[in-house]
């Protein structure tokens, strides 16, 4: 009995060592080759390790005034805090609405809030371009970052499960000391929501990150371009300017921010997945 | 300002959700209904749109493209859904063991979920290069002669199924979070009355995280159903149409080709389409989805 969960347990650990590192092979070779020259970053079989690590490839993919990278990483984290932000305290006050308050019509309007979940962007992105282009919005940010001012459904859902397991009693002693109903929403709701608005915050963050199709339709002076349609320009045969070395320095500089927000916010983010269940 | 309580709970309810409330209306409702009449119309952004009633869709009907867009989709989906379903859990099933270095296991796992988008497609834009990736190169250590991948029409959407294989981390915490709520006295209960570790699974653990199996189901089908990003940043749907997915056909057809009309009756399919499969899944759930507390009506 023992020997057979043993052996069992042994077995699930060499599958996991060979299946992690066929997982994490690719981010090796993402990182090799952005390290390699460009002579080297064309062998095949390719080096695992560079012969010399070429750091100056970073630079050289900011001071590039083609790819203009900086300017790219600016406009995405302009519009990703933006769009955190917004969605952050407008989705806190509507989940508070739904968890909170038994108002008429409260069950059809969730009902209608948790299908939008499943509404997806690209069957309704026509009349929203045609809406914005008439309001003169196009080559600017605030398509993209206006409508997360209106709440989005799926931090909704998850922040009113959050809201659901805060006991009624800790309203019931705010009304007594004569809180008021928006001062019981700032002083007891959502100071006791941090993991949750942790989770909001970061998922909103990596989606407005890597979002490409709402940039795309958007965005069209260089200039105003984000990381993810400035990196899609940077391989189309269109200008094919950058190198392979330097395309994996981009992809890596993209991908440092969610790494960092990953691992400052693990626990929370965890405790955030675990308490909302997703259920 | 004196209100009754039932009125007092219908005003702040409707304050604090208004947020939604309008937004809703403008950046939902509105679109979904105008993107029907658009459907019925023909438009090119510079005249206004002209009426045509079913014309856009029998179109759709005889185009060979729609057909196409809507098989890469299907078979992308049918294929890259379920194993990337199971495959996280398998995976959060053998991390929740009692073995060492879990933790390292775990964020191994999730790493490369967090290269996604546009990272994600460089990367294997660099890995599936013909001449010099790594993807032949590890395959001529088994012997296999380099392949095309992006270039062949038979292989591109098979590159872009492994791909979505790398994203299985953020399906695996999940999983990983649900399996540690399965109460601890339910499995020593059914190891007690010597249950098989497979009955154990089938009979408990799995009725346990089914809602969850079932949400993270309906969400990663209907994510299926709108690939984009690969396909307009590696292969422009092609070659030969082989990753032509649904949404890049309809962002096409509307922002290339100014064909707004035809591409709100696309949208419009997508929508239904969307509407039918969750439905139906859904209704089949009733099978082997397990809610704590009773059904849920």
């Amino acid at each position: 009995m023992m020997n057979k969960q043993l052996i069992s347990r042994g077995l699930a650990f060499l599958i996991l060592i060979v299946c992690t590192a066929a997982m994490i092979s690719p981010i090796f070779f993402m990182i090799s080759t952005s390290l390699k020259t460009k002579s080297e970053m064309l062998l095949f079989p390719p080096t695992w390790i560079p012969q010399s690590f070429q750091w100056e490839n970073f630079k050289e993919l900011f001071t590039n005034d083609e790819i203009k990278f900086g300017v790219l990483y600016q406009n995405s984290i302009i519009i990703a805090v933006l769009t955190v932000i917004g969605t952050v305290f407008s989705s806190a006050v509507v989940a508070y609405g739904f968890s909170r308050y038994r108002g008429k019509g409260r069950n059809l309007m969730f009902m209608l809030m948790i299908s939008t979940m499943m509404l997806p962007y690209p069957a309704i992105m026509i009349p929203q371009f045609l809406l914005f282009s008439e309001m003169n919005w196009m080559d600017t940010f605030l398509p993209l970052i206006v409508p997360a001012f209106f709440g989005s459904a799926y931090q909704i859902f998850l922040l009113r499960q959050f809201f659901n397991t805060l006991p009624n009693e800790l309203y019931d002693s705010g009304k007594i000391d004569g809180a008021s109903e928006l001062r019981m929403f700032r002083s007891i709701a959502l100071p006791l929501s941090g993991p949750a608005l942790a989770t909001v915050a970061i998922f909103s963050f990596v989606w407005s990150w890597n979002d490409l199709l709402a940039p795309v339709l958007y965005l069209n002076s260089q200039e105003k371009f984000t990381l993810p349609i400035g990196m899609a320009a940077m391989i189309s045969s269109k200008f094919r300017i950058a190198p392979w070395n330097l395309l994996m320095c981009a992809a890596i500089m993209a991908v440092i921010p969610v790494v960092a927000l990953f691992a400052v916010a693990q626990k929370r983010f965890t405790e955030g997945i675990v308490l909302t269940g997703i259920k | 300002m004196k209100l009754s309580a039932s009125g007092r709970e219908n005003f702040y309810f409707y304050l604090f959700i208004m947020p939604w409330l309008i937004g809703f209306i403008i950046f939902a409702l509105y679109p979904i209904a105008a993107s029907l009449f658009y459907s019925f119309t023909d438009y090119d952004i510079i005249s206004s749109p002209k009426f045509v009633g079913l014309a856009n869709y029998q179109e759709l009907f005889q185009d060979e493209l729609f057909y196409k867009s809507i098989w890469v989709t299907f078979k992308y989906t049918i294929i890259s859904v379920p194993l990337t379903l199971i495959l996280s859990l398998i995976f959060a099933m053998l991390i929740n063991q009692k073995i060492p270095a879990k933790g390292f296991f775990r964020t191994a796992m999730y790493f490369p979920s967090m290269v996604s988008g546009v990272s994600m497609s460089l990367l294997w834009f660099w890995i599936f290069n013909p001449q010099i990736g790594f993807f032949n190169y590890i395959l001529s250590w088994f012997g296999v002669k380099p392949q095309l991948w992006f270039l062949d029409e038979h292989l591109a959407l098979w590159a872009l199924i492994i791909m979505s294989f790398w994203g299985m981390g953020a399906g695996m915490l999940i999983f990983l979070a649900a399996l540690q709520g399965v109460p601890a006295s339910l499995l020593e209960a059914a190891k007690l009355d010597g249950a098989s570790r497979w009955s154990t699974f089938w009979n408990v653990t799995f009725p346990m995280i089914s809602p969850i199996f079932l949400f993270q189901l309906i969400m990663a089908i209907i994510e299926s159903f709108q690939v984009f990003t690969p396909a307009y940043v590696m292969t422009q749907g092609g070659p030969n149409y082989s990753t032509r997915f649904y949404v890049y056909h309809l962002y096409e057809s509307a922002f290339k080709n100014f064909r707004l009309g035809y591409a709100s009756a696309m949208a419009w399919l997508l929508l239904i389409a969307v509407l039918i499969i969750t439905y139906i899944i859904m209704k089949t759930s009733n099978h082997y989805v397990y809610y704590e507390g009773g059904k849920e009506s």
